[in-house]
């Protein structure tokens, strides 16, 4: 892979059989995005947005062409390197925040660090760290059910990003949300962005996330109609 | 990792309560079957050794060959010599001698004649030797209903139903007119002590107990037995011993073709008792593994709605980085703990339950009024070693093999359809 680049796509295609026909979702994709992106797939329900974030995830694998990640050719992944690639590179922001509702704050946070087998005393920095990123460290021994929407987002952007990823994936993080919360939810990934370095690449059609983002990629019917800087490319960090 | 996941299954219900309570169910009711049948195939056991067939049998061959005829013209004689025998060859062993008798029970009037007579069904035993085991082995204190037990010669205990039908009281004389071991007729005049419920209709309705030495005398028995039983002192049939001890009394000196040589039977081959003393560890084995597979398909079906409903949970794990193997080994490592749970619950249950019905049992004699085997009316269950692991090997297993299929969904579903199901 080039230099400072964290993805690369090539003619990548993902067709889904869809009872005795096939629906083409990806269309022969050709992107990169380099370390410290701060982008997104904007266009219409269908377009192909989630799947790419999916494939680029290695949620799912590719049909033709490639997919590269830091390094690593989705299409070619066993489901074990594909769990490693995600557990110390990737976190995933959802629509619907997706906590684990038995368990608290601190520990849907946790998670992640778990997975990577963090010793303890190291986990719990990490972990202290990101809610005072989010600005929840008063609400650790809370459980998902006793937060509001915007909080619980909050939630899961510090599960995104407690294992300080490379790439965080963002599909429709603001869907579920009202402006006030919106808001805040996209100035704390900027401000992750900024500070950390992660790259974020979001999937959406809300106005309020493309005004933040430095580079917009609309996708129509599984092809890339355009790529452009964003509303935000002059505040590039 | 295994805190983690201990607290998830402790606050979520779902996951911990419900199949620890399905568990716990299975493995309570195959605890306490299976100590009700062992409890009630040694009450069957027990209750036919002690009241007909004892754990051996030692008959005349030709006695043996007529057995339910009762041919007591074929009845082993030189009784006190044999039994001297069988307690050398198996000391461990009581030795009782019997004669089952048929006759007509004749009942007089004030003036000495016939009021009304009726077909009996009698059992001579040692009623009257002091140290007799017989009174105790016959349960005889239990199933008196009036009158008391028989003191004197001369004295017999018969079935209340009989009494009633023929209006004798305690203390009424009766005459039993029968068959003398060698032909003639025979005639003993004796007296009603008591009144006996044996809780099987057909030795209510015509069975006598009475005393060996009146019986031999009535019947010309002199030293003579129809059968000579032995029981296990323990009280535990042990099929086994039994069998090598009939073979080394069998392989004895006598000629085969002497039809009055004394054989010896096991309880195992007395009728109807062959299949269930022999087969009984088959169909315990069989009822075990119907409740297996019973709770294991019970335990699939909640593994199944339970994995379903945490479809969205394993995609995001696995989103998150978690490997398909290692969601499915902590499916597995929940599903042993609460096999491990639910299994010591529903044991402990189990043998609680088995526990009271070995101590104090349950009274079904009501339940008996017709039945023609002999049987204990008290059931009782039997607790054995086998019974701790009977209900909790099954459990986990059930546990384990129903979440490893439902758990299938894990590999056989792609990571972005279940990641997909999180958001549904």
């Amino acid at each position: 892979m080039e230099n400072g680049m964290l993805i690369k796509t090539t003619d990548l295609t993902k067709v889904y059989p869809m009872g005795g026909q096939s629906i083409t979702a990806l269309d022969k994709v050709n992107l990169s995005f380099a370390k410290g992106e701060f982008a997104g797939l904007v266009g219409p329900s269908g377009s192909g947005k989630t799947t790419l974030l999916n494939i680029l995830g290695s949620l799912d694998v590719p049909t033709r062409g490639s997919a590269e990640v830091l390094g690593e050719k989705i299409e070619t992944l066993t489901h074990r390197k594909a769990a490693e690639l995600r557990n110390h590179h990737i976190g995933f922001i959802f629509q619907t925040f997706n906590l684990l509702p038995v368990y608290t704050v601190y520990e849907n946070v946790e998670f992640p660090l778990l997975l990577l087998g963090m010793a303890p005393a190291a986990r719990r920095r990490a972990v202290l760290a990101a809610l005072e990123w989010v600005h929840l460290s008063d609400r650790a021994r809370s459980r998902p059910a006793q937060l509001s929407g915007g909080q619980c987002q909050r939630v899961a952007i510090a599960r995104a990003v407690v294992k300080k990823p490379d790439l965080v994936l963002a599909d429709e993080p603001t869907a579920n949300l009202d402006a006030e919360n919106s808001h805040h939810i996209l100035h704390t990934m900027a401000d992750i962005n900024r500070d950390l370095g992660t790259t974020f690449l979001f999937s959406t059609h809300d106005d309020k996330v493309i005004s933040h983002l430095r580079r917009k990629i609309t996708l129509i019917d599984g092809r890339v109609a355009k790529d452009e800087p964003g509303p935000a490319a002059e505040k590039r960090p | 990792m295994i805190r983690f996941l201990t607290k998830g299954i402790l606050r979520d219900r779902s996951r911990s309560l419900f199949p620890i309570l399905i568990v716990a169910a299975g493995a309570f009711l195959t605890v306490a079957f299976y100590c009700y049948i062992q409890g009630a195939e040694i009450n069957v056991v027990r209750s036919s050794a002690n009241l007909r067939f004892g754990h051996v049998r030692v008959m005349t061959a030709a006695y043996a060959a007529e057995a339910d005829q009762i041919p007591n013209d074929a009845a082993l004689t030189g009784v006190e010599a044999l039994k001297e025998k069988l307690r050398t060859l198996a000391p461990e062993m009581d030795w009782v001698a019997r004669i089952q008798f048929g006759g007509l029970l004749d009942v007089p009037d004030a003036g000495g004649e016939t009021r009304i007579q009726a077909p009996a069904a009698g059992m001579a035993v040692d009623l009257l030797t002091p140290g007799s085991i017989e009174p105790g082995l016959l349960n005889l204190e239990r199933i008196l209903v009036r009158g008391r037990l028989p003191q004197r010669a001369g004295e017999v205990l018969i079935g209340d139903e009989l009494a009633r039908k023929l209006g004798l009281e305690p203390g009424a004389p009766v005459t039993l007119v029968g068959s003398a071991m060698h032909g003639g007729m025979s005639m003993a005049n004796l007296a009603v002590a008591g009144t006996i419920r044996f809780g099987i209709q057909a030795m209510d309705r015509t069975g006598i107990i009475a005393d060996l030495a009146d019986i031999r005398g009535a019947l010309d028995m002199e030293d003579a037995a129809g059968e000579v039983l032995g029981l296990f002192r323990d009280g535990i049939y042990v099929h086994e011993r039994a069998k090598a001890l009939a073979a080394a009394f069998n392989a004895g000196p006598a000629a085969p073709s002497d039809s009055f040589r004394p054989v010896m039977q096991t309880l195992a081959q007395q009728p109807g008792l062959d299949i269930m003393i022999e087969k009984m560890g088959l169909f315990t084995a069989i009822l075990v593994l119907v409740f297996l597979l019973a709770m294991s398909l019970v335990q699939w079906n909640a593994g199944l709605i339970g994995t379903l409903r945490r479809h969205g949970e394993f995609g995001l794990r696995l989103a998150l980085g978690e490997s398909k193997d290692r969601a499915y080994l902590s499916l597995l490592g929940e599903a042993v703990i609460i096999g491990l749970i639910g299994s010591a619950i529903g044991t402990a249950l189990g043998l609680a339950l088995a526990y009271y019905l070995q101590a104090h049992g349950i009274d079904v004699s009501g339940m008996m009024k017709n039945m023609s085997f002999l049987m204990d009316p008290i059931l009782r269950a039997k607790i054995t070693p086998f019974a701790f692991a009977v209900g909790f090997v099954p459990g986990l297993l059930a546990s384990v093999i129903g979440t490893a299929i439902a758990g299938r969904a894990i590999y056989k579903r792609r990571t972005a359809t279940l990641f997909k199901e999180l958001e549904t």
